[in-house]
């Protein structure tokens, strides 16, 4: 069964091959024996997955199944679930257990889908390899073989290493600059970043308001509208959630792409990218033009400025956003405070993790007086630059296509030493949340035995389309069925 | 040397809604602590804010009533600071773009003029929780009821040049939230709070000095006070040759001491930017015009009717219009007592001295308008004396009983108003008096005349047990002594 | 652009992050080379650009002045440091 996707176990449940509890189950067994080569899980909640797969197992059996009921599935750890640990990936919500949901979590429980646990991240969602979670690195699944540990990406590398490692067949996660896609690029499965706004940051603990967003990973495009099918709509407790009518996201997965319109931009084929990463994206793309689609070169002239704007307007609103962790009402508190000052200083010093101490520390200097102009609004300039191109991009072409990430999947230590080298990582992904457009990243083939994402880029509220096109593809290509040995 | 003062103001209004800015707690004030402190509140992770409507109708009838321009499209920053009982560790305010623009308010003067207040701009912002520094082992105890609480802070311009302005300008303020109904105006609860800007210059001159900032005023005395005392600092330090620092201080009304509150090492770095959980707030006509319609009389346009409808002097009726409370419970008695002067002497008398002298707002008075107007008809169809009025309203006070006439009925305080019984009491009393009676006929000095008529006044109250009426008797007395 | 280390000492007390020397000297060569990442923004040309502060051009939705919370005091609690009365502990708080 762990091999079976979303909707394939659907079907089994309905069919009546296996009740939920059974593959609940089943799951949470194999969980337990396999996550110790990947460390995917911060927490396994048994207890309350066995439960919800027993309700779950009754609404079926009243005749009030959907297609979710019964479902096994994980949570990134940064979303909060009532009555189960949500860390973020820190020491400083080590014991925090939140008394409230996030909707995107109560969304997944309304549909009756049944949550295995909570999985791994870089510390705050801040990283590209998972290497800053204050519960240990994760392991990429593949080029495990061979005896190399490799990043599964960041930060929702725990998600991506888990459904590429078959121990959930989906699990949510979230992309503040490519958070989604590179790990799911890096473990050869399919993610989705939908449009800002689309899905509720509600209980969602922040990194950068303006740019977080989640949105689902699982195999199969298949799946991913399944996910979005329960995640994207409006929320009135979050502001910044737009109110426009959900479509279900698998009722256009069959349309023809005849037509279609692909932008390559000459940005993101650059002498960053590897020739053996680029050969796999452009095979991927000669697929397209197979299934009907045209293609032209199109330009995002500014989109070489995405990571210097991205690295100040996200540690900026990240060092806003983490004031609140400050030993007071949750959280670590360091011992024995002389004072009040001292209670601060250590329970921060202590609770964060250095690369996230980096960024408030980068973000509070960008903010402070006589530097607000130079950096941060400066940078809020060049992010509407950014979205102009895009725009201006979708004037000519209804998707954009490009790599996920410069290169496969790295060894675990290879660059967590020098911050920089790190963020280059997202050098194709970060001016996506600048603009507030959606992408995927989609398998699309293999360098050295190693994983390689296709990121498809669409207009605002485009979602249903990009995840058309990923569904085709996926119907000509098994890059997305190939299993990690 | 001479200096001129100069004055600006920061006001923080805390608006009367049912919730906090940001999200559904109750705003009610005295409940256990913490008991009304949500999710959003406490700035769990992961929760965000959500504006109060009634928020922005509030601020935006404070603008219209100030002569402001509104602000169409307003957005919120953070402001970054940390502090116990500021939960996010930033507070939700507005900077650049507020709610309110420029506008201004006319205070009058003691001697009779009047003079406009320039209010720089208002915005809409979020109040802070209360620390309470009870001992708790040694440690302070964090109360976040009041985090959330919807304020508009104020902003003058420097525009005032004494104590006596500022607190005028106070008043004014106080008198206009009030009358809108946005503030409950209740300054022991903190609804209302000042921060005091101060600085000197010599007199004439253009340029303005180094100012302070003295925060949280929380009454129109320590208001005073404070400026007085800060002006006197001043003075004393650059008479001396010295300068003045740019701080914020605290007043201590109770020792009419003040401190320096926060050294120039920590001066604080606010990091301002705009807050990316919340979007701009675009005000539309619609909502303007419904906040215009909902705008109740205001005190200046209340004030011109009382003089009109109730025949009021300008000092009366000024201080009857100020508070929108004191102004419903005269116009209660007004109504029901008939007589509007009378129903003034006794608000501005008897009634405002019982409530000062027992620390009570209008809202916590024991009587009713209706009450304090039925006693009011008694004393103008002469039922009651003026010492009768007086234990009337004493019982009516101590809640003896809620009817007037059953008190005066209960403690026989109904004046003898009959001609006959008090013409045959006059004649008693004269012929007991034969001495002074001849005394009194035999002077040619009107005044004398009148001030030995007072000497008939006591005997005949004793007869009448203290119920004849004493304009009667007065009367009987010059024609019966014969003019 | 480099950072320099009274800089990094004072961004770090707005901050409330205990920093020691040694990581003084770490953090003035990363937060440094960051630095030097984000200046090419001043290559722009940004002259007649507007800020963008969100992705999407909207306007806040306001929410009618209804009372939906109740007292989760308990609940909220259970998960903080300390607690007493009600109240939440911290070490003095001196004005």
């Amino acid at each position: 069964m762990h091999n079976k996707s979303v909707a394939e176990l659907s079907r089994e449940l309905e069919s009546g091959t296996i009740s939920s509890v059974e593959l609940t189950q089943q799951f949470l067994d194999r969980l337990k024996t396999e996550d110790g080569k990947y460390n995917s899980f911060i927490t396994i909640s048994e207890e309350q997955a066995l439960a919800e797969a027993r309700v779950a197992d009754e609404m079926r059996a009243a005749g009030k199944a959907n297609v979710w009921t019964g479902v096994p599935f994980a949570h990134k750890d940064i979303f909060c679930t009532n009555g189960i640990r949500t860390t973020c990936g820190s020491k400083m919500l080590e014991n925090f257990i939140p008394p409230y949901d996030a909707t995107v979590t109560a969304n997944f429980k309304a549909a009756g889908a049944v949550c295995l646990g909570k999985t791994n991240m870089d510390e705050f969602a801040m990283g590209s390899s998972n290497e800053s979670s204050f519960y240990g690195a994760v392991t990429n699944p593949w080029g495990l073989s061979n005896g190399d540990k490799r990043v599964p990406g960041g930060s929702s590398g725990g998600s991506a290493a888990a459904v590429a490692a078959r121990l959930v067949p989906a699990a949510t996660g979230t992309d503040t600059g490519g958070s989604i896609r590179q790990p799911a690029a890096l473990c050869g499965i399919t993610g989705l970043k939908p449009t800002y706004g689309r899905v509720s940051r509600y209980g969602m603990i922040a990194f950068a308001s303006s740019l977080d967003q989640g949105g689902p990973m699982a195999r199969t495009a298949e799946d991913a509208a399944l996910m979005m099918n329960v995640m994207a709509g409006h929320d009135p407790k979050d502001s910044t959630c737009i109110a426009q009518p959900v479509p279900d996201y698998t009722s256009t997965l069959n349309e023809p792409l005849k037509g279609l319109r692909i932008g390559l931009p000459k940005e993101y084929f650059s002498d960053q990218l590897s020739p053996a990463m680029e050969e796999q994206v452009r095979n991927a793309i000669r697929e397209y033009e197979k299934l009907g689609a045209t293609v032209k070169e199109v330009s995002l002239p500014n989109a070489k400025l995405a990571i210097a704007a991205y690295y100040v307007i996200a540690p900026a609103e990240a060092s806003a956003n983490l004031s609140r962790f400050d030993g007071v009402r949750y959280g670590y508190r360091c011992e024995n405070p002389k004072d009040l000052m001292d209670m601060y200083t250590r329970s921060r010093a202590e609770g964060f993790g250095n690369e996230v101490k980096r960024r408030i520390l980068v973000g509070s200097y960008a903010l402070s007086a006589g530097y607000f102009d130079a950096y941060y609004l400066k940078a809020q300039k060049v992010r509407r630059l950014i979205q102009q191109d895009f725009l201006n991009a979708f004037r000519e072409v209804d998707v954009l296509m490009s790599p996920v990430s410069p290169t496969p999947a790295f060894r675990q230590g290879e660059k967590n030493t020098d911050p920089v080298s790190m963020y280059l990582e997202d050098v194709f992904t970060i001016a996506i949340n600048l603009a507030g457009i959606p992408a995927m990243s989609v398998p699309a083939g293999f360098v050295d035995g190693l994983p390689v994402g296709l990121q498809i880029i669409g207009d605002y509220f485009s979602e249903a389309r990009l995840l058309n096109a990923a569904h085709q593809f996926q119907q000509v290509t098994d890059w997305h069925q190939r299993e990690p040995q | 040397m001479q200096w001129d003062i100069v004055i600006g103001l920061e006001i923080h209004v805390q608006l009367a809604t049912q919730t906090k800015i940001f999200s559904g707690s109750s705003t009610a004030f005295g409940a256990e602590p913490n008991t009304q402190a949500s999710a959003v509140d406490l700035a769990m992770p992961g929760t965000l804010p959500v504006p109060n409507e009634q928020a922005f109708r509030y601020a935006v009838m404070f603008g219209l009533a100030t002569n402001a321009e509104i602000g169409r499209r307003s957005v919120f920053e953070r402001k970054n600071y940390f502090y116990p009982d500021l939960p996010k560790g930033y507070q939700t305010t507005q900077l650049e773009q507020p709610i309110v623009g420029p506008g201004h308010v006319d205070i009058d003067l003691a001697d009779g003029s009047t003079k406009r207040v320039r209010i720089h701009h208002a915005h809409l912002e979020e109040d802070a929780g209360k620390s309470l520094h009870e001992d708790y082992h040694g440690m302070t105890g964090i109360d976040l009821n009041r985090a959330g609480t919807p304020l508009i802070e104020v902003v003058t311009e420097p525009d005032m040049n004494s104590a006596e302005e500022a607190v005028a300008f106070a008043k004014k303020l106080h008198s206009l939230v009030t009358s809108l109904g946005i503030c409950d105006g209740d300054m022991s609860q903190g609804s209302m709070r000042f921060d005091v800007n101060i600085s000197l210059k010599p007199k004439g001159s253009d340029t303005l000095g180094t100012r302070t900032e003295t925060k949280n005023l929380n009454s129109f005395r320590f208001m005073e006070q404070a400026i007085a005392h800060e002006v006197e600092r001043q003075m004393d330090i650059l008479e001396d040759g010295g300068t003045i620092t740019q701080e914020t201080r605290l007043y201590n009304g109770d020792r009419d001491e003040s401190r320096s509150m926060r050294s120039k090492e920590e001066a604080n770095d606010y990091r301002y930017f705009p807050c990316p959980d919340l979007l701009p707030v675009e005000i539309d006509d619609a909502f303007i015009e419904d906040a215009r319609a909902r705008l109740p009389e205001l005190p200046d346009a209340r004030r011109a009717r009382f003089k009109e409808q109730y025949g009021l002097n300008d000092y009366d009726a000024g201080i009857l219009s100020a508070d929108a409370k004191l102004a419903v419970f005269f116009e209660e008695t007004a109504e029901y007592g008939k007589d509007a002067k009378l129903a003034a002497n006794w608000i501005q008398g008897e009634f405002s001295a019982r409530l000062n002298a027992e620390d009570k707002s209008v809202a916590e008075s024991p009587i009713t308008g209706a009450q304090l107007g039925a006693l009011v008809v008694r004393i103008a169809d002469n039922t009651l004396s003026s010492s009768g009025a007086k234990k009337v309203f004493e019982a009516l006070w101590t809640g003896e009983s809620d009817s007037v006439d059953a008190i005066i009925d209960a403690k026989g305080l109904k004046q003898v108003s009959d001609t006959g019984a008090l013409e045959a009491m006059v004649d008693e009393v004269l012929a007991d008096m034969p001495d002074q009676v001849a005394q009194y006929q035999g002077e040619e000095d009107p005044k004398k005349r009148k001030k030995m008529l007072g000497g008939f006044m006591g005997p005949l109250m004793k007869a009448s047990k203290g119920q004849g009426n004493p304009k009667l008797f007065n009367e009987i007395l010059v024609r019966k002594l014969g003019g | 652009m480099s950072i320099s280390r009274a800089d990094i000492e004072k961004v770090a007390v707005l901050a409330r992050i205990k920093v020691d020397s040694e990581q003084v000297s770490a953090l003035e060569k990363d937060l440094g080379n960051i630095l030097d990442l984000v200046d090419q923004l001043s290559a722009a040309d940004t002259d007649s650009v507007e800020p963008m502060a969100h992705p999407l051009d909207a306007v806040q939705k306001l929410r009618p002045d209804v009372v939906t919370e109740t007292n989760q005091r308990e609940a909220f609690q259970a998960i903080a440091p300390a607690t007493e009365d009600g109240l939440y502990l911290v070490p003095r708080v001196i004005e």
